[in-house]
């Protein structure tokens, strides 16, 4: 029947494609299609029947992956056309070869406001299909009155389609119909079963945000529920049922699996809700017709359904016989179905995997993936300590050989959180580990190798130290024999190095020599990589150091040597400072030297006291000397209402405000903005005023009221600072150590130091600095904000471990910062104030630290432009100058392979009648 | 929710490839390679579903055919193997005993069909007579 409409000149187009030999041979065909068409289409007056065919080759076109753009207008215009049928092939060639956000849908919604008002249901029908695919959120108003009208239609499947419509223009933009949402718990009682059921997707998606506000629904969804189960349904629906029992069948199913699966999301949690839907489900399980696909699928959902909701005994014990016959099945099919149930029913009941141990092997042991990975999944949630080694072995042995990155990547994942979770012996991990990162290094997250890391420096949290130090051993010890192998991972070779710097050298079991020899070889061997580098040559200094300060004569390899003369003129700025870093390090005396770079210190906690209250005598005494306190900017714009304890808050909503707006304008002056009380007031008053007040209200000490008398009387000085504020080529350090923290450390490090001996009266201001709004602050202050810090933490500095202790779960950042600190001590050593510095050395590194903080505001304004940006991202560039995140995208980015088509063979007229 | 259905066959031609969800042309061809790389030469014997991406592709195979559905991790899998096979019925039903040129031939048509059958990437209608009358109506007015 089909051929018939078709000319002559098309049906030999698709022969002549079916016939093409290659993929260059099918190209040229296409190409002349493309050709043909473009003449053809733009001739005046084609036939009907004639432009029709037209743009149905169109589609061909862009289905055989060209570039049907040419066609687009055309497509569109027949849209417009009178006739019924040409119309839909409009609409049907913009649904495919448009998408929601092309240029030419303004054009096409104007069309579809005129026909949603069309007689011919057929034409409403079609606006709604082309509608749901191509409406975008600037479009949805224009039709959305329209639409809802149509919920009242009367063809239930215009009413259908329009509660699809609503849905999709939910799922695109929520608040565009957020006004509409009582419409669909309205068609929710429609008298169509069909409509119903459409209604049921938007209430799912609404159900799974907010559970709460539709627990109400649940006796109604119950009730369809027992309705459809015993087959008391409308009227129209038992007439579908009889004319066509099975597919009728198929539809209830269907209905079923959609109610229950929102009851599954109403009831969980949820006592009272589950008791009420008990009954039925244990009905659906037992009436399922365990026999055919449908039957299968509803029986496999009233189990998810049960398995959520509120634990009943009963539901679950006709769950668990479910699982053996599913599990015992021959259909692969079903055997997924259960183990996956299996894996639900063990969350509430751990005990019942084990009647299934079996099935759960061959299951494993299957050639078919998708069975083994869901298996692998159930084992996941079987994991605890008694089975994890067995669990982890198998995992890590199916991934070796996997080649889909996608799920090697989650298989390794899962791999390392259960090893961190469940390691019966330090040994085990860290080959556990080892074995991970060979395999999977390039696709587990950087964050994994930082946490082992830290793991490893601080041991198992036990206060055992010869437990930590075995760990260490063994880890230097296995990585040794690892280390030569080929084609390893960057991320491992990464820890490697980490752990070769570390702990190399620390049970003297072998020498200095040896491990710097094997570091230069990784070097050497990953000479493309520069984040391998910087692990290489940071633990080249820690090696060397940690000789130094045992007193031995550091021998630099000559290997080494090379090594660090190539990274002193290497490209990367990040290598070359650590070389000279390097190098200046190694030309101190050991006592300088153990200092800077301690012993095993990487887990270090480094504190600062960021309120900064141990100065507050002095900052009282700098008052009394007449000093003038600090203006936090958010004071500086508007509030006389010193006194009030709730403007503090207002303050901050407003700020954001404030400071957003002073990008574009040089004065922070809007004082009808902050309080309209302040409005009588002339503008000059109001920059001056304000300052102090509001922060100081929460400081508890005496310093408040000083700073306030001491205060009024010098304002005009406060503005030139205001009008500083965005100064930011005075502040260098500010903005590149967001990137490159340690580029010029040594000049401030140099700085730092004048200005922390220099009495500064306004101390009081740095407290502020650190929590908020840095930018008006002039550069001496801001400088001894830093060095404040670096003071700070003289009294703050904790001994060694026992902050850390326990604390596996923190973020690497202290680890990181103490890495950080290290590197920057030791640039200012570099700088000609070395000597003097010695007791402070540890302490600038806070100033580091801190210097991030000051950092903030900028970020923050960032922050209001580009939102995506992390504020941590300082703090992690020392040691890893390719941000973690970066090698995730890699990583995820290599999961796709090219596509390549040429190897294709093409369709041969044989196999297309392969059907029969 | 169904993110995109594809009918291929054995060498890997699609036949017909619908999305619900809107992706970048280079990124359709790239699915369509991954899709049938993935299902085509799995035994008969094993699952009908196949992890992609973070998704789950659903398919059946008809003679050279590969009815490929990519739904939702959470979807229901045998409901939507289910309806691959209430879809084919229902092609089988119009063309009166389908083949693959028939749909080579007709894809506007099976498009239709589609149309009628899955909205917005919900099965909208299940009963096959409803989509032929539908079809019906709308033969009669070519």
């Amino acid at each position: 029947m089909a051929q018939s409409h078709h000319s002559k000149e098309f049906l030999d187009l698709i022969k002549s494609i079916g016939e093409s030999k290659s993929k260059s041979e099918e190209d040229n065909i296409i190409l002349s299609e493309i050709r043909t068409l473009k003449r053809l289409l733009s001739k005046p007056d084609i036939p009907q029947r004639k432009l029709k065919e037209l743009i149905i080759r169109l589609i061909y076109v862009q289905m055989l992956g060209h570039d049907a753009s040419f066609g687009h207008i055309h497509a569109v215009k027949i849209t417009h056309h009178a006739n019924i049928s040409l119309k839909r092939t409009g609409y049907l060639a913009v649904t495919l070869l448009l998408d929601q956000d092309h240029d030419l849908i303004i054009l096409i919604v104007n069309t579809i406001q005129k026909y949603l008002k069309s007689d011919n249901y057929l034409v409403v029908c079609a606006a709604l299909n082309a509608m749901c695919r191509l409406i975008n959120d600037e479009t949805i108003p224009a039709v959305l009155g329209q639409v809802v009208e149509l919920l009242n239609h009367p063809k239930e499947a215009v009413r259908k389609k329009t509660v699809m419509a609503l849905h999709r223009f939910y799922q695109r933009a929520p608040s565009s119909v957020v006004h509409l949402l009582t419409n669909f718990r309205k068609r929710l009682c429609d008298n169509d079963p069909g409509v119903m059921g459409a209604t049921l997707c938007p209430l799912f998606d609404l159900i799974t945000i907010d559970v709460s506000s539709y627990k109400d629904l649940v006796v109604s969804f119950v009730n369809i529920l027992k309705q459809i189960a015993e087959r008391r349904l409308p009227k129209s629906y038992d007439y579908h049922q009889m004319r066509l029992p099975s597919f009728s069948e198929n539809y209830t199913c269907v209905t079923q699996i959609k109610l229950l699966k929102i009851l599954a999301s109403l009831g969980s949690g949820d006592k009272r809700a589950s008791e009420q839907m008990y009954t039925i489900i244990g009905d659906i399980m037992r009436k399922c017709d365990s026999t055919s696909n449908i039957g299968n699928a509803v029986l496999y959902e009233s189990i998810c359904c049960a398995t959520s909701i509120h634990p009943n005994s009963k539901l679950l014990a006709s769950a668990a016989d479910a699982i053996s016959k599913f599990l015992k099945s021959d259909s692969h099919n079903l055997k997924y179905l259960g183990i996956d149930i299996l894996g639900r029913l063990i969350k509430i009941n751990p005990e019942i995997a084990e009647q299934h141990e079996l099935a759960v092997i061959d299951c494993l042991e299957d050639p078919d993936d998708t069975l083994k990975r869901k298996t692998f999944e159930l084992l996941y949630k079987m994991k605890k300590s008694s089975n994890v080694e067995v669990i982890v072995e198998r995992m890590i042995d199916y991934m070796i050989n996997l080649s889909d990155n996608h799920y090697k990547t989650e298989i390794a994942s899962r791999c390392v959180e259960l090893a961190e979770q469940f390691a019966p012996s330090n040994q085990w991990f860290i080959q556990t580990m080892n074995k991970v990162f060979e395999h999977a290094g390039d696709l587990i997250n950087i964050k994994v190798a930082h946490n082992l890391m830290r793991l490893i420096a601080e041991g198992f949290g036990e206060d055992d130290a010869d437990a930590d130090s075995q760990l260490r051993s063994s880890a230097v010890e296995s990585h040794l024999r690892i280390v030569g192998e080929p084609k390893l991972p960057s991320a491992f070779l990464q820890l490697i190095c980490w752990v070769f710097g570390e702990y190399g050298t620390a049970d003297g079991k072998y020498s200095a020599t040896y491990i710097t020899g094997k570091l230069c070889d990784v070097a050497e061997a990953h000479a493309t990589d520069d984040t391998v580098k910087a692990y290489t040559i940071s633990a080249l200094m820690k090696i060397y150091t940690f000789e130094m300060a045992a007193g031995r004569k550091v021998d630099m390899l000559p290997e080494c040597q090379s090594f660090i003369a190539e990274l002193l003129a290497s490209n990367s700025t990040d290598l070359q400072q650590r070389a000279y870093e390097l190098q200046a390090v190694i030309k101190l005396d050991p006592q300088t030297v153990a200092n800077v770079m301690p012993m095993d210190a990487s887990c270090e906690d480094i504190e600062i006291e960021k309120n900064l209250g141990f100065l507050n005598g002095y900052v009282q005494e700098a008052f009394e000397k007449g000093a003038q306190p600090y203006i936090p900017e958010s004071e500086r714009s508007g509030t006389e209402t010193a006194g009030n304890y709730r403007g503090q808050e207002h303050h901050e909503a407003s700020t954001h405000a404030l400071r957003f707006e002073a990008y574009e304008l040089p004065k922070p002056v809007v004082p009808t903005i902050s309080t309209p009380v302040t409005v009588a007031n002339s503008n000059e008053l109001v920059p001056v005023r304000e300052p102090y007040y509001p922060s100081e209200v929460h400081r508890p000490t005496s310093v408040v009221s000083s700073g306030r008398d001491a205060g009024s009387a010098e304002l005009k000085l406060r503005l030139d600072g205001v009008q500083r504020k965005w100064g930011r080529p005075t502040y260098p350090s500010t903005t590149s150590s967001t990137y490159v923290p340690d580029i010029n450390k040594s000049h401030d490090g140099a700085t730092l130091r004048d200005v922390v001996g220099s009495a500064n009266p306004k101390l009081q201001d740095v407290t502020y600095n650190v929590k908020r709004q840095q930018p008006e602050v002039p550069p001496e202050k801001r400088k001894l904000a830093a060095s404040l810090f670096g003071g700070a933490s003289k009294s703050d500095k904790k001994a060694p471990s026992a902050a850390t202790k326990g604390s596996k779960a923190k973020s690497h950042s202290s680890n990181k910062s103490a890495q950080h600190s290290r590197s920057n001590s030791a640039d200012v050593i570099t700088s000609k104030t070395a000597s003097q510095l010695l007791p402070d050395l540890l302490d600038l590194g806070e100033t580091s630290v801190s210097r991030m903080e000051m950092v903030d505001p900028f970020k923050q304004l960032e922050d209001l432009i580009d939102s995506d940006k992390t504020p941590a991202h300082g703090l992690v560039g020392v040691d890893v100058p390719k941000a973690p995140d970066m090698t995730y995208a890699d990583m995820m980015s290599g999961v796709e392979t090219p596509l390549t088509t040429s190897g294709e063979g093409l369709l041969s007229v044989a196999s297309q009648k392969d059907m029969h | 929710m169904i993110r995109f259905i594809l009918l291929q066959n054995r060498q890997g031609k699609t036949r017909l490839a619908k999305y619900y969800i809107p992706l970048e042309d280079s990124e359709k061809h790239r699915v369509e390679y991954e899709v049938h790389r993935l299902v085509v030469n799995r035994d008969p014997k094993f699952t009908n579903f196949v992890e992609f991406r973070s998704h789950k592709v659903i398919y059946r195979r008809y003679a050279g055919l590969f009815f490929s559905l990519c739904v939702d991790i959470t979807d229901n899998e045998l409901a939507y193997l289910e309806s691959i096979h209430l879809f084919v019925e229902i092609l089988d039903h119009f063309f009166s005993n389908v083949c693959e040129l028939d749909l080579v031939f007709n894809f506007h048509k099976v498009y239709l069909i589609l149309d009628e059958f899955i909205l917005a990437g919900e099965l909208q209608e299940t009963s096959k007579k409803a989509i032929i009358e539908r079809m019906g109506e709308l033969e009669k007015q070519d």
